[in-house]
């Protein structure tokens, strides 16, 4: 078996060694019942032509994004990764290496994720970033927890604006922990009232931005309700490529920002493994969750880094850890350091009007169709239409003619009629022209 | 002279009046190795005897500091909060954490005096 | 040495390699990089970027004003600081990697290939599910791979970690004790448990208690019985242990855990010791989380991602998180919502679906390995480990007598009086190639050195490894000869400190992170402007 080292005659050899008969006698401690006799019901080994052609069959029974017009976010954004990404990701040194728990043998680990924590704290406009989350929604639920942990109370105010799956992992999250939640109904088009909401009690105010329905806000007023109530603003942000455009959280006031960082350096991948991105105001982060690097120097005085105020981490403090985290996004995280590396300044910004042109123009042309209403007053790359059909069985129908028209919002909220002809339409630098007329067209027939 | 109380967490008591001051000992701060970190509790919390007051914390290891008695905290070493290394530097003196009020000063006398600490150190692993 | 060499190094310049100083700071292919942001060039870019046509921003007023921060580089420039970053990276694929519970296994790059497929990368997870119908193919299969390897019925798939896993195992019993109208508050742990297990129990609104071990290095099943009761909602255990031996009195454990109403919960961090061999089903288990990310190879990645699907047994099934994967009339399709057969699920976990990525990865090795393969798997890491412990124990002391299954564990008996650590032990490994074992865990002996060798080490690779970590300890063991020939009482520290100054041939050496801990500095930032007294 290829890849496995030891040949029979090592086997022989080491058994001797060790003293024993057989490998059986290695398992005696195991009880009897509980040794399976035989091999379990699973196909036998099989070589990499054979198992490529399985999984290539699986792989083929998918429509690829890329080979059709392409309009889905949702929390998942299809944007183009420059080439070198992936090589890089894949040299061994970083693919095939451990969590840098010793600083000697993993400075290039521990320095990307210094620059990682840089970058996001740019991006954000705030003091401080981690090392990186599971995702958006876990990072969300954990800025929860950490609010409240911060102000020692334990209620949450969500707004209905925020990703349907971080409201429900919060939720979760919360039912366990013993947090109370007061979650907002979902509101495209707006209209909530936040600050009404704040009490004694209230340890934050979870906002997105933009929000689910792709609507931006200046939250900078709601950051101050909450600062004279004692309670902090959490700010959640899903297409990180916005803040390339947008007034970053940290002007507004915002005490901790969680958000997913996929659009950088990451692909669909079906949803997952993303990246979650964490980050907050200085005096705060020995309540942050997950791994810190810091900057430190070595026995001859050289600038090094190191994993830093490891005792919130469960390795050390155990039940009463910050979090019971333990890995981080690793390789995903080096991902979006690499892209954003290779963008840059100029190269954010531009990558972020391209989306904005993209997604206005998209926005006209659609909206100019009978049964087509755009909701949004502003959005980045993703707005929302209300359509005069499901917007279920229209995606549907889309697809049926090689169009991924976007995300039915009803998926989200099956039991509510009113959200059912809401439909979510991302449009990024990976959206052509012709991707537009194709959907227009597909939309124009199919709400006739 | 104010005389040394000991507990087994490793904490020393020195009575001044109706007030303890609190600290962890020598052997505690070695064990722990360079202190980075102290959260204090704030004053005029009433905390005690046996119950978390404080927290240590070195680059590998953080330590609850259990209060010796019970009682009112009346001030905090805030010197240590800005310079932890002064716990490690002196332990028993200026790496003072916590002065509490009594609520009865007779729970002194149920703690281990110095002697009798130095043995219980002598047994440690 | 040759006429050649002799007469190099013979030159009055040459020096020993040690000693060189250079004018750049490199020593060869070592090369010294400074962060990005210390090389920008304002302006500059490596990607290539149309211009965009003019449009009406409709940003609502909200555009940033302030620049970022960033810097600009192209890209040859990207390339070569990643590049070097990597350089000083030890890695699996460099060597071996004797971390205690990691499973540092081999990672297959026909793995890499196959997550890459445009069919499974290029997929977005809200398409409509007729159009990713070998998606879920896919996650039923591994699936059907995991229920087959552990016996149970049923396998949630979300948990993005092998710790948020076991915060899906605990919330489940959670759950279903609370169905049952059964409020219990503690949850027991050995001593010997990796920390994410009080922390997670922690997060699931239970206190903890500790289980000592017995002097064989398990759980103390009398201690165990003794606290359990009324109040105990379940036991976590790890199987084989964190001291890498199997519970053997694991049947009596299920039964008392389970006699007395509570649920069994295993950490299945150390599942290479047994799969394909052993289903933690018939051991009684009600809920185990398998690290995909190492039983299963897919690759640590300096960190992650994971990816912690958790093994249910019949009873907390309906407590699952969402999505579950469900076949319909019209194929495969997910259930997203609390609701019909969901309608008592704990709800979500994560967004999305959990790690698509690490599950095509995990498939392909389980395919090219096969039921025939995966058992030869855990048959070699268990002979990998117990030869490491017959070549190692003469030299090193080890914790418990006897056999051990994937990995064995030391303490730093046979470091006493020598004046060196575990740590200094460790840190001089990384001087001759080796990453060190794990140290200081688990807690239940002193100063513990845990070696996991896993089954794609070769007999001359762990000959070698043997062959230096005996040699340093005889090393070590010479300076406490030393001292007591000398009648000097302690170590002499000349000695010692070679032990106490290593690692000296690695880009950093031994790092200041007292210092990092007391002042944190966790990020760069610019130099402060030099203002000029204007006005």
């Amino acid at each position: 078996m290829r890849y496995l080292p030891l040949t029979d005659a090592d086997r022989r050899d080491m058994l001797a060694t060790v003293g024993v008969e057989s490998i059986d006698a290695l398992f005696a401690e195991v009880p009897a019942a509980a040794q399976h006799q035989g091999l379990l019901d699973l196909p036998l080994a099989m070589g990499e032509l054979e198992v490529e052609r399985r999984l290539a069959a699986m792989a083929a029974k998918n429509t690829v994004a890329g080979a059709v017009p392409f309009f889905l976010g949702g929390g998942v954004y299809r944007h183009h990764v420059p080439a070198s990404v992936d090589h890089l990701i894949q040299r061994g040194e970083f693919l095939t290496s451990y969590t840098p728990y010793q600083p000697e043998l993993a400075q290039g680990t521990l320095q990307y994720l210094f620059e990682f924590q840089t970058q996001v704290a740019l991006l954000t406009g705030m003091e401080v970033a981690n090392a990186s989350m599971y995702d958006g929604a876990t990072a969300c639920a954990e800025a929860v927890a950490m609010a409240g942990r911060v102000t020692r109370r334990n209620k949450a105010v969500l707004s209905g604006g925020l990703h349907p799956h971080y409201r429900a992992v919060c939720e979760t999250y919360a039912r366990f922990a013993g947090n109370k939640l007061e979650v907002q109904d979902p509101a495209p088009g707006g209209g909530e009232d936040l600050g009404k909401l704040i009490d004694a009690d209230t340890a934050c105010v979870v906002v997105q931005n933009p929000d689910f329905y792709g609507e931006i806000r200046d939250y900078s007023e709601l950051a101050q309700l909450c600062h004279r109530a004692g309670a902090l603003l959490v700010v959640v942000v899903t297409e990180i490529l916005s803040l390339g455009a947008i007034k970053p959280p940290g002007e507004m006031g915002a005490d901790i920002v969680a958000a997913e960082g996929q659009s950088f350096g990451n692909a669909l991948n079906f949803g997952g493994p993303h990246v979650g991105l964490f980050a907050s105001r200085e005096r705060f982060v020995r309540q942050m969750p997950g791994r810190l690097v810091g900057e430190t120097v070595d026995a001859e005085g050289r600038r090094g880094w190191v994993l830093t105020l490891s005792t919130r981490e469960q390795h050390i403090r155990r039940e009463k850890a910050t979090s019971n985290i333990c890995t981080n996004a690793g390789l995903c995280a080096l991902a979006f350091t690499i892209h954003l590396a290779l963008l840059g300044e100029a190269g954010l910004t531009r990558l972020a009007r391209l989306n904005h042109a993209t997604a206005v123009s998209a926005a006209e042309r659609l909206g100019a169709i009978p049964g087509v209403k755009l909701v949004n007053h502003s959005f980045f790359n993703e707005f929302a239409l209300r359509l005069s059909k499901p917007a279920a069985l229209v995606v549907d129908a889309l697809a049926a003619r090689g169009i991924l028209a976007g995300v039915p919002i009803g998926r989200f909220y099956p039991d509510r009629a009113d959200l059912a002809d809401l439909l979510l339409v991302a449009a990024t630098e990976t959206v052509t022209a012709d991707d537009i007329e194709r959907l227009a067209g597909g939309l124009a027939e199919v709400l006739r | 002279m104010p005389s040394l109380r000991f507990t087994k967490d490793h904490e020393w008591v020195r009575q001044e009046g109706d007030v303890a001051v609190i600290g962890i000992t020598d052997y505690a701060q070695s064990q722990l190795g360079d202190v980075v970190y102290v959260e204090l509790p704030e004053p005029g919390r009433h905390v005690e005897q046996g119950k978390e007051a404080a927290v240590v914390e070195s680059a590998k290891a953080a330590s609850e500091v259990y209060s010796p008695v019970t009682g009112e905290v009346v001030a905090v070493n805030d010197d240590i909060v800005a310079d932890p290394a002064k716990v490690n530097a002196d332990a028993m003196g200026e790496g003072w954490f916590i002065k509490i009020r009594l609520d009865d000063p007779k729970q002194l006398d149920g703690l281990m005096d110095e002697t009798a600490y130095q043995a219980f150190v002598a047994e440690q692993p | 040495m040759s006429e050649w060499s002799q007469a190099l190094s013979g030159h009055p310049e040459a020096g020993d390699s040690a000693t060189v100083q250079t004018i750049s700071g490199n020593r060869g292919l070592q090369i010294e990089e400074g962060l990005l942001f210390e090389q920008d060039s304002p302006g500059h870019c490596g990607v290539d970027l149309p211009e965009p046509p003019a449009f009406t921003s409709r940003l609502g007023g909200l555009d940033r004003k302030d620049p970022i921060g960033l810097p600009g580089l192209s890209e040859p420039q990207v390339v070569r600081h990643f590049t070097r970053l990597s350089q000083k990276n030890y890695a699996i694929d460099s060597g071996l990697y004797p971390l205690g519970s990691c499973t540092m296994k081999h990672n297959p790059r026909l793995n890499e290939k196959m997550a890459r497929l445009a069919g499974f990368a290029d997929v977005h997870p809200l398409q409509p599910a007729a159009t990713v119908q070998g998606a879920l193919e896919l996650i039923d299969t591994l699936a059907h791979w995991l229920k087959t390897l552990t016996g149970m019925p049923a396998v949630a798939l979300s948990p993005a970690a092998g710790a948020h896993g076991e915060l899906c195992g605990m919330m489940t019993i959670r759950a279903a004790l609370e169905a049952r109208g059964d409020r219990r508050s503690r949850i027991l742990v050995p001593e010997s448990a990796h920390g994410t297990n009080p922390a997670t129990a922690a997060a699931t609104g239970y206190t903890v208690e500790a289980i000592p071990a017995n002097s064989r290095g398990r759980v103390d099943l009398a201690a165990l019985r003794a606290k359990l009761g009324r109040d105990v909602a379940a036991l976590m255990l790890t199987n084989p242990n964190t001291c890498g031996l199997f519970e053997d009195e694991i049947l009596e454990i299920a039964a008392a855990v389970h006699d007395a109403g509570a649920f069994f919960y295993c950490d299945g961090a150390n599942f290479n010791a047994i799969v394909g061999r052993v289903r933690p089903a018939e051991l009684g288990i009600d809920a185990l989380h398998i690290n995909l990310h190492k039983t299963f190879s897919t690759p640590h990645g300096g960190g992650g991602p994971g990816s912690g699907p958790v093994a249910l047994a019949a009873e907390l099934v309906p407590y699952a998180p969402v999505p579950w994967i469900v076949h319909g009339p019209a194929g495969f399709d997910l259930a997203e919502h609390m609701a019909g057969d969901a309608a008592h699920s704990i709800g979500r976990l994560k967004g999305f679906h959990g790690q698509m990525g690490m599950f095509v990865r995990a498939l392909a090795y389980m395919m090219s390995h096969g039921a025939d393969g995966l058992k030869q798997v855990a048959e070699d890491a268990v002979l990998n480990a117990n030869y490491l412990r017959v070549r190692l124990a003469g030299a090193l002391s080890l914790a418990f007598p006897g056999t051990c299954m994937h990995e064995v564990l030391f303490d730093d008996g046979f470091l006493k009086d020598t004046g060196v650590s575990t740590l200094d032990f460790a840190k001089a490994l990384i001087d001759e190639g080796f990453h060190p074992m794990t140290m200081y865990f688990p807690l239940v002996v002193h100063g513990a050195l845990l070696i996991e060798p896993t089954e794609t080490e070769s007999k001359a690779s762990l000959d070698q490894f043997a062959s230096v970590v005996n040699g340093l300890a005889a090393r070590a063991q010479s300076i406490k000869a030393e001292a007591i020939k000398a009648e000097a009482g302690k170590a002499e520290a000349g000695k010692a400190g070679a032990f106490h100054a290593a690692p000296r041939l690695t880009p950093r050496r031994r790092l200041d992170e007292t210092g990092a801990a007391r002042k944190p500095v966790l990020r760069w930032r610019p130099a402060p402007v030099q203002r000029e007294a204007a006005e």
